[in-house]
């Protein structure tokens, strides 16, 4: 008999265990970011390393894998990551956004309705949203301790201050159920509203800064803004060129070297089981003819 | 007679075997402005930090008359309580206004943080009174969105004192607010900060080594050496009729203060 | 005299200890007594180094008083210059008792006409009405108008020092210590000055002065006391 080169998704029991214990207090705590002992994984930083070590923590062999990068499925990042835990884990993955139950993204959230079976994992690369004025960290931290939010909004001030309108478009801070303010990292501010009493499970990971967090099911998740400036979602002038989708987060993409480009979903899952179902968008309109 | 805002009682801070301040004792009236003069090393700066709760004392208390009619020891204020304190009845004038301003945030925002810390969510108010404030400290609006960066010494300063009363505080500490300025940006600066005080009724502590400074902004003087109190008093009184030995000596080395 | 006098000193003493001078003791004067009374103006009188200056600074509250009582009215109380605490010193300083010294010291690059005018804001007068009291004390005391909005650095040793009256006037203080107020006036603003003091006494306000100029001092004075007598120097 020959021991299997790896245990089960890489990680051995006793991080697995570390890290269990960091979501469970990160789910106890919603928004609040916990410290973990992130481990070396064999990518680099910037890679994913810390919502790759919180899916190999909450894998089991029943569980069916789909890994996001941008939206798509079919990007290195998202590859490589299906790849490291089809060999290691032998767990099942998918590209649907319904046949999966722990989804690892980086930048979205599926345009799908997650349901209360499913766990989304974000790739985290900065877990401090008031990193950006205030490099210390132990005074980031008695300021979360305290709820001393003020500074946040003086980021907004600033946007506003600068270009007549909150020009954040990711990374856009939000208040986790009325306590604790939360950088939802890269993800665009479009997808805000959907984290907000979402049924799935939602954790963060955030490998070189080594925190962790999370926001329970059906939390209340309110974007910070001004009463006279209030948040708005990103809204997209045209529908998807592929499926005609309407409100779907969209990609610019090039399509040649003379500057013609089309605007397509980013959600690849969603856009091409919408094309299976008999959607176009005016770009295949005329493709057909 | 009314409630002193601020009261200092035997109060002492040690640095391992060294004395930071030993047993100071007095107190502040709402609109009363006190100098701590010293040199370099007296312990003016220890009790500044120990008066504005950033150091805690090895013995002592001090007392603060709070805005709901209170008064309470500051050792007994939760953490919470005292930040909530520190950026709204009080403020706190660096020398160097690197420590005071956020200097890659605009003028506009560094005056706004207080109000946004307090729970003002309206942009547009935030705006004006930041412009209010602005204009009240003789920078010119149009600065509004420009950076700390961009800004003089001068205008640093003047930014840092509207970003501290923009909330309205009783009690001012000044930790040598003129230090480092040329002689012509002083002048401008103690004009300005002598009728904000006189204007708004603050309370201030005022540490300087500046004699001259002291004399024109303080009603009373408190001369320490060696982290302790040698002399106190009418400002004008321990200037041109110092006790001490060594406050005569301090007034006497100054060219005419 | 049945009425009360403003202000009252008796006994007073004062000395000065030089310790950087191996704590040499220097007696200034000692049993000083003498009370003002409303409207009236009394002038201190002696040879140069009697002490009348160091009355003065102890009866404003700049010398520490050793010994004696100086007695004032002051919002309808009396109170003891020579053991009130500072708070009390500055309470009768913005109230009660104005001072008009022999230089200007000011905060460089102030106007004139602020100057003054802050020294009425502080007695408690709104900052308009503050403003019309310092142009038209500074018209009094013929200060060109030109000047008013600069700051008096520049100005001439006579100048300044009418800024510096202006600006003890400006408070309305029911009691006006004076310390050779005219000494670099030429007989012109002198006159200005006398005019000044006789209006503010005719109104009440009671004067205790310092004048070396004798034709000042005939024609301000009351009563003239003479310091040498209290003069401790030469006792010493």
């Amino acid at each position: 008999m020959t021991a299997p080169a790896y245990n089960f998704a890489y990680l051995d029991e006793q991080t697995k265990r570390m890290i269990r214990r960091a979501i469970l207090k990160a789910i106890a705590v919603p928004g609040y970011q916990v410290p973990f002992a992130s481990r070396e994984m064999p990518m680099p930083y910037g890679w994913g390393t810390g919502g790759v070590q919180v899916t190999a923590s909450i894998l089991g062999q029943k569980d069916v894998l789909k890994v996001i990068d941008q939206g798509a499925d079919d990007t290195t990042n998202a590859v490589s990551i299906r790849q490291f835990f089809e060999k290691t884990a032998g767990v099942e993955t998918t590209t649907e956004t319904l046949a999966a139950t722990v989804i690892q993204t980086r930048h979205r959230i599926p345009e799908t309705t997650l349901q209360g079976h499913q766990v989304l994992v974000y790739q985290v690369p900065i877990p401090e949203p008031l990193r950006f004025l205030e490099p210390r960290e132990t005074e980031t931290r008695k300021m979360h301790a305290l709820a001393e939010y003020g500074l946040m909004h003086v980021k907004l001030y600033e946007d506003i201050a600068r270009h007549g309108h909150i020009a954040t478009t990711y990374a856009y801070p939000v208040l986790v159920a009325g306590r604790y303010v939360m950088d939802p990292s890269p993800t665009p501010k479009f997808d805000n509203p959907k984290m907000d009493d979402c049924a799935a499970l939602q954790l963060f990971g955030a490998g070189r800064e080594k925190r962790i967090y999370a926001i329970p099911p059906h939390t209340k998740v309110v974007s910070l803004d001004f009463e006279d400036h209030p948040f708005e979602v990103t809204r997209f002038d045209r529908p998807c060129a592929l499926c005609g989708a309407q409100g779907s987060y969209l990609d610019e993409v090039v399509m040649d070297d003379r500057g013609a480009r089309m605007f397509v979903c980013s959600d690849t899952d969603f856009c091409e089981s919408r094309q299976e179902n008999g959607h176009r968008g005016p770009l295949n309109q005329e493709a057909a003819e | 007679m009314s409630t002193p805002l601020l009261q200092a009682e035997d109060l002492s801070r040690f640095y391992g075997g060294r004395i930071g301040c030993r047993d100071v004792s007095f107190s502040l009236d709402v609109g009363e402005v006190l100098a701590i003069v010293g040199e370099s090393g007296s312990g003016k700066t220890t009790l500044l930090n120990l008066l504005s709760g950033r150091l805690a004392p090895d013995a002592g208390h001090v007392r603060y008359a709070m805005r709901d009619g209170t008064t309470r020891d500051l050792l007994t204020l939760t953490e919470a309580e005292r930040r909530h304190l520190a950026r709204t009845d009080w403020g706190f004038v660096h020398q160097d206004a690197r420590e005071g301003l956020r200097m890659n945030v605009s003028a506009g925002g560094n005056i706004g943080e207080r109000l946004m810390g307090i729970g003002d969510r309206h942009y547009g108010n935030i705006r004006e009174a930041a412009r209010g404030w602005l204009s009240r400290v003789e920078i010119d609006e149009g600065r509004l969105d420009d950076k700390p960066t961009a800004f003089s010494g001068g205008m640093r300063q003047r930014l840092q004192i509207a970003r501290n009363l923009v909330t309205a505080p009783r009690l001012v500490f000044m930790d040598e607010p003129t230090g480092g300025l040329d002689v012509s940006v002083q002048a401008r600066l103690l004009d300005l900060i002598r009728s904000l005080v006189a204007d708004l009724g603050l309370a201030v502590v005022l540490v300087t080594h500046d004699l001259a400074v002291a004399r024109l902004l303080s009603h009373r003087i408190m001369v320490m050496k060696a982290g302790e109190v040698i002399e106190t008093g009418l400002t004008d009184r321990v200037l041109d009729d110092p006790q001490a030995p060594y406050t005569q000596l301090l007034v006497s080395s100054v060219l005419a203060a | 005299m049945t009425k009360l006098p403003v202000l009252s000193v008796s006994d007073l003493g004062k000395s000065f200890t030089l310790h950087l001078h191996k704590g040499a003791r220097l007696p200034v004067v000692a049993h000083v007594a003498f009370d003002v009374h409303t409207g009236e103006c009394v002038v201190l009188g002696g040879p140069s180094g009697a002490g009348k200056s160091s009355i003065l600074k102890m009866i404003y509250g700049n010398y520490l008083v050793n010994a004696g009582a100086i007695r004032v009215r002051h919002r309808g109380e009396e109170i003891d210059l020579a053991t009130a605490s500072p708070r009390q010193v500055i309470d009768v300083r913005r109230f009660t008792m104005g001072y008009v010294s022999q230089f200007l010291r000011v905060i460089p690059r102030v106007p004139a006409i602020e100057i003054v005018a802050a020294a009425a804001r502080e007695a408690g007068t709104s900052a308009d009405e503050a403003r019309a009291r310092a142009a038209m004390l500074l018209a009094t005391l013929n200060l060109p108008e030109r000047l008013w909005d600069l700051p008096p650095a520049t100005f001439s040793g006579g100048e300044q020092q009418r800024v510096n009256i202006a600006r003890g006037f400006a408070g309305h203080h029911p009691i006006m210590i004076l310390d050779e107020p005219t000494a670099s006036l030429d007989a012109r603003n002198r006159e200005a000055v006398i005019g000044l003091i006789d209006a503010r006494k005719a109104a009440g306000t009671a004067f205790l002065g310092i004048f070396h100029d004798e034709d000042v001092r005939e024609r301000v004075a009351d009563r003239i006391v003479d310091v040498a007598s209290f003069s401790a120097r030469e006792a010493a």
